[in-house]
């Protein structure tokens, strides 16, 4: 058995792309192993920086021949067939392949011999197709070359069982081939010179005295400790920030985190403003105090060990800083002179889209859809309504929201809150975007409902309006967002909602259809019960479709549920087979049984007992108590196995009785079907 | 040959660029001497990134944003600034080792400071231009960009130049620990006259930002913008693609100098760009064509 060791080094690899690039160069390489027969025990991928490795464990040294057989088409399958089967087996004609019989009628094999070999013989080609294929989201050429790689390419290290692999990368133009090595070159700063490296352990432990920690799992640990160790020094508490940690770990190969602070001047600018700032100007991790405002302090991650521990750095960052803030705290002082009244004007002067007008058209249009929404909203002030919505778009021409577009909303909040505005109506401004998304968080205060159910609706109906709906992957206006977030506010608030009723338009609710059952699949509920309920259509309120929905995924969970699931099943499979051989059927058994015609006491009681049911279903479903209409539905059990038990439906020499008996047999399907379409349940 | 001390103003920054990329074998440059947006303008960046031919420049660029302009009264803003620019086509395999090489020239020191490339891909509307690369940070503070140029004019290029642009005043800020750009001395603070960037510019601010913003005469601009369109589509057919380019430069700052004047709408707006970037394409197009059919 052994180790396979690739790495790529290049120019700077930007940090959103390096996780995945080094999962696809894994995986990647493992099919081009797969798919040459040679078994490995493990693959781990890695990325800094300026390079992604890969290591392989437990290959083979050689492989010995193998003959595999690929089953081609029938004997006697038309031309295309046979030439699709010869290509893909490498077979010139049909005299190299064997004719069989494989129980099921005479078809064409191919027997492939793979020839066998030292595995260092396959890996150039292997590792060469991994590159060329790898999907970079952008690439690049360089130099007078025409290969593309995300920065340009400057080294590989290919190495199998401790040997360098014969294999070259060309950028072709007037450029040197990369050749496979052995070599690399360490931290840009702290380490001068080439590498040499003698296999995986000897690489990292190498790397490690070159200034480079390869796995990025071990930097984002060095950052994080090295983060809460000055913090706590500091005894303030450092604010982790996924992202931010995930792509500071794709920026260093060597984190060093230095502790600064924050001018005391910028500290009455909002903690969202401070936050957004320092995250996308500088990187910088942010820390709290013990009562839970920002704190004074923030951590910068160095990708260097500076010889005056950092001084330099920690100064130039925070004068950096200095001039970020001081930008920051301008726009938040001038804004504060302006009122959001006062900026409405300057709307008219925004266009939202083309064909819908500018960004006060749209708050006018919000405002009318927040006000009728409000109805449908217990505990909403309505003059509230209106004051948020006519406002919430107003920080959009703010300077602060014009430098850092991520801010709006947020600052509607704080000019709202600073002008003395009612909290509800402060807070409705600051929430009308969310939910952003699946984790953010839902306005649950009635006047935020009301004017971010507002917001979504009026951007679904009007590109709806203008035949911009989303296809496929393409979605430019986060129309399916929008979507799910009406969804999540209905839902979470229990909101009853008619939607039809705000829609001029009748495929938006399929829309909602849809998005709502990708979002319960999500959740885990059946798709099949959802579809049965979904089935029964023209349902606009979704807190009462999803009660029908738990109600039938209960009900199917109990033994009763399953019983009548199965006796649904007989049902309609009888009364499918039957009207399949008679078209005119359907028409035929539409309406109720005649109760004179029913002869045994089984049907008798099926008949009683549908009576009942389908009198206690009206009331039941009107007051939308879906679990007591499953309970009736429950009680049609019984009477309907002993029916199959002991009635014959297809009684030939009697077309009346039998037709009645089907009338009944239609009947049951009808009444079950009222609560769901129970045909779309798996059995 | 001893090493030239770190520059102690804002042209000693200028001179020892200006040194160090000649070192490098770049024909050193004088600003184009026409208004334009950015050093990418400059026919030496645009038009000598297309083609076959090898092209190694330096040069500085004074750089005109009117929209940017902020009566001198914006410590870090400015309608008229300073743009130093390199170009190495095609880019050499250790041009990011030369360009660290300039750094250490103009006095940082990689063994205190802190250098970045954090990912920053750059794209010209105007120019039908893009490339990939990256921002340089010192300690947080962007110092340079740095792209290596795909397509110029709406063309792949054949080699791909490395290009990096010095923000000089943002630099020199840095680098002389000044919160303001006026405060920058220019020439050495022990010279006969010292004099600050402000004594050279900041009345140049004021009185530009003034045209700039209220008195350009919007009629006149938007007759140089459709002249200078015609003037480039005559040009053109006579296959003089640098007269031709050089009115596509015209026509860029008159709509520049129009978006300022805040007389172009937001949906006009897309459509003069567009209209710029046909005569760069046009003129680039044109360009090409005289550097293949001299290199065949």
């Amino acid at each position: 058995m052994a180790e396979l060791l690739l790495e790529i080094l290049s120019e700077e690899i930007p940090a959103r792309m390096q996780t995945r690039a080094a999962e696809d160069l894994k995986r990647l390489v493992g099919e081009g192993l797969k798919g040459a027969g040679l078994t490995f025990t493990e693959a781990r991928a890695f990325a800094t920086p300026r390079r992604l490795a890969l290591v392989v464990d437990g290959l083979p040294v050689a492989r010995a021949d193998v003959s595999e057989e690929k089953r081609g088409p029938r004997v006697g399958a038309p031309d295309q067939a046979v030439q699709g089967f010869l290509k893909g087996a490498g077979l010139a004609s049909l005299d190299q392949a064997e004719k069989r019989d494989s129980g099921k009628g005479e078809f064409w094999f191919a027997i492939i011999k793979k020839k066998g070999g030292p595995t260092a013989e396959a890996l150039p080609g292997i590792i060469e197709t991994a590159m060329k294929a790898l999907p970079w989201p952008k690439s690049m050429k360089w130099g007078s070359g025409t290969l593309q790689w995300v920065r340009p390419l400057h080294g590989i290290i290919a190495l199998f069982d401790g040997k360098v692999l014969a294999g070259e990368i060309a950028p072709s133009g007037q450029m040197a081939p990369v050749k496979f090595g052995d070599s690399t070159r360490g931290h840009r700063f702290l380490s001068k010179g080439e590498i040499k490296v003698a296999g995986f352990a000897d690489y990292v432990a190498k790397l490690r005295a070159a200034h480079v920690v390869l796995d990025p799992a071990e930097r984002k640990k060095i950052i994080l400790d090295g983060a809460r160790e000055l913090a706590g020094r500091a005894q303030v508490a450092l604010k982790v920030d996924e992202g931010l940690l995930e792509e500071v770990a794709g920026l260093v190969e060597w984190p060093v985190p230095l502790m600064g602070t924050i001018d005391a001047q910028f500290m009455d600018v909002p903690a969202e403003v401070l936050t957004v700032s320092m995250k996308i100007h500088l990187r910088h991790f942010m820390t709290i105090r013990p009562d839970g405002a920002l704190a004074n302090r923030f951590v910068v991650v160095a990708n260097n060990a500076a010889r005056d521990g950092g001084k330099t750095i920690v100064d130039g960052n925070e004068r950096v800083l200095r001039s970020r803030l001081a930008d920051a705290k301008f726009f938040w002082d001038q804004d504060r002179k302006i009122r959001l009244e006062e900026r409405l004007p300057a709307l008219k002067g925004i266009v939202f889209h083309a064909k819908l007008g500018t960004q006060a058209e749209r708050l006018q249009r919000i405002a009318a859809l927040a006000l009728s929404i409000a109805d449908y909203v217990p505990g909403c002030d309505k003059p509230q309504v209106m004051m948020a919505a006519e406002l919430c778009k107003a920080d959009l021409v703010s300077g602060m929201v014009g430098e850092f577009p991520e801010l709006q909303g947020v600052m509607g909040r704080y000019y709202a809150l600073g002008e003395k505005l009612p909290a509800a109506v402060a807070d409705a401004i600051g929430d009308h975007y969310a939910p952003a998304g699946p984790n953010d968080r839902c306005p649950s205060a009635p006047v935020s409902m009301a004017v971010a159910l507002a917001d979504k609706l009026d951007a679904l109906i009007s590109f709806w309006s203008i035949g911009e709906k989303p296809t496929g992957s393409r979605d430019p206006y986060g129309l399916r967002r929008a979507a799910l977030g009406v969804i999540r506010i209905v839902v979470e608030n229990k909101l009853r909602l008619p939607l039809r009723k705000f829609f001029p338009q009748a495929d938006l609710l399929d829309f909602f259809a849809e998005r709502l059952k990708v979002q319960m699949r999500e959740k885990g509920v059946r798709h099949d019960v959802v579809d049965a309920v979904f089935a029964l259509g023209g349902e606009d309120d979704l807190v009462r479709l999803l009660a029908r929905v738990e109600a039938v995924q209960s009900f199917l969970a109990t033994e009763a549920g399953r019983n009548l699931l199965t006796a649904y099943g007989r049902t309609a499979n009888i009364v499918r087979a039957e009207e399949k051989k008679d078209k005119a059927l359907a028409a035929k058994i539409a309406g109720a049984p005649n109760a004179a015609l029913l002869e045994q006491s089984e049907e008798k009681a099926v008949a009683t007992a549908l009576d009942e049911v389908e009198q206690l279903m009206k009331p039941t479903l009107a007051r939308e108590d879906f679990a007591g209409a499953m309970k009736g539905l429950a009680d049609l059990r019984a009477p309907i196995d002993s029916f199959f038990d002991k009635v014959t439906v297809n009684v030939t020499d009697k077309p009346d009785l039998r037709l009645n008996r089907l009338k009944l047999l239609n009947r049951i399907r009808a009444t079950m079907d009222s609560v769901a379409d129970f045909s779309r349940i798996e059995g | 040959m001893s090493k030239p001390s770190k520059p102690q103003c804002f042209q000693d920054l200028i001179l020892t660029l200006q040194d160090y990329w000649a070192r490098q074998g770049c024909v050193i440059l004088q600003p184009y001497d026409m208004e334009m947006g950015a050093g990418t303008f400059h026919t030496a960046t645009t038009l000598r990134a297309l083609g076959p031919k090898p092209w190694y420049a330096a040069y500085v660029q004074p750089s005109r944003r009117p929209k940017d302009g902020r009566y001198g009264e914006n410590p870090m803003r400015l309608q008229h600034y300073y743009q130093f620019q390199a170009i190495l086509k095609p880019s050499p395999s250790d041009i990011l080792e030369r360009y660290l090489g300039s750094l250490e020239a103009i006095g940082i020191d990689t063994t205190l400071h802190d250098i970045r490339f954090v990912e920053d891909d750059w794209e010209s509307p105007t120019l039908g231009a893009w490339g990939l690369g990256w921002e340089v940070w010192c300690d947080g503070s962007e110092i340079s960009q740095f792209t290596y140029f795909q397509q110029v004019g709406g063309i792949e290029v054949d080699l791909v130049s490395g290009e990096i642009t010095y923000g000089l005043e943002r630099l020199a800020m840095y680098l002389f620990d000044k919160k303001s750009i006026y405060d920058l001395p220019f020439n050495s603070a022990d010279s006969e006259v010292p004099l600050s960037y402000g004594d050279v510019y900041l009345q140049n601010e004021q009185e530009q930002s003034a045209y700039n913003f209220e008195h350009a005469d919007t009629d006149m601009l938007f007759r140089h913008f459709t002249d200078a369109e015609k003037e480039c589509a005559r040009m053109l057919e006579r296959r003089l693609p640098l007269p031709a380019y050089e009115q596509c430069i015209k026509a860029s700052h008159a709509f520049n100098m129009l978006d300022a004047r805040g007389v172009i709408s937001v949906t006009e707006r897309q459509s003069y760009i567009l209209r710029v970037r046909d005569l760069a394409k046009a003129s680039c197009e044109a360009w090409l064509a005289t550097q293949v059919a001299k290199a065949a």
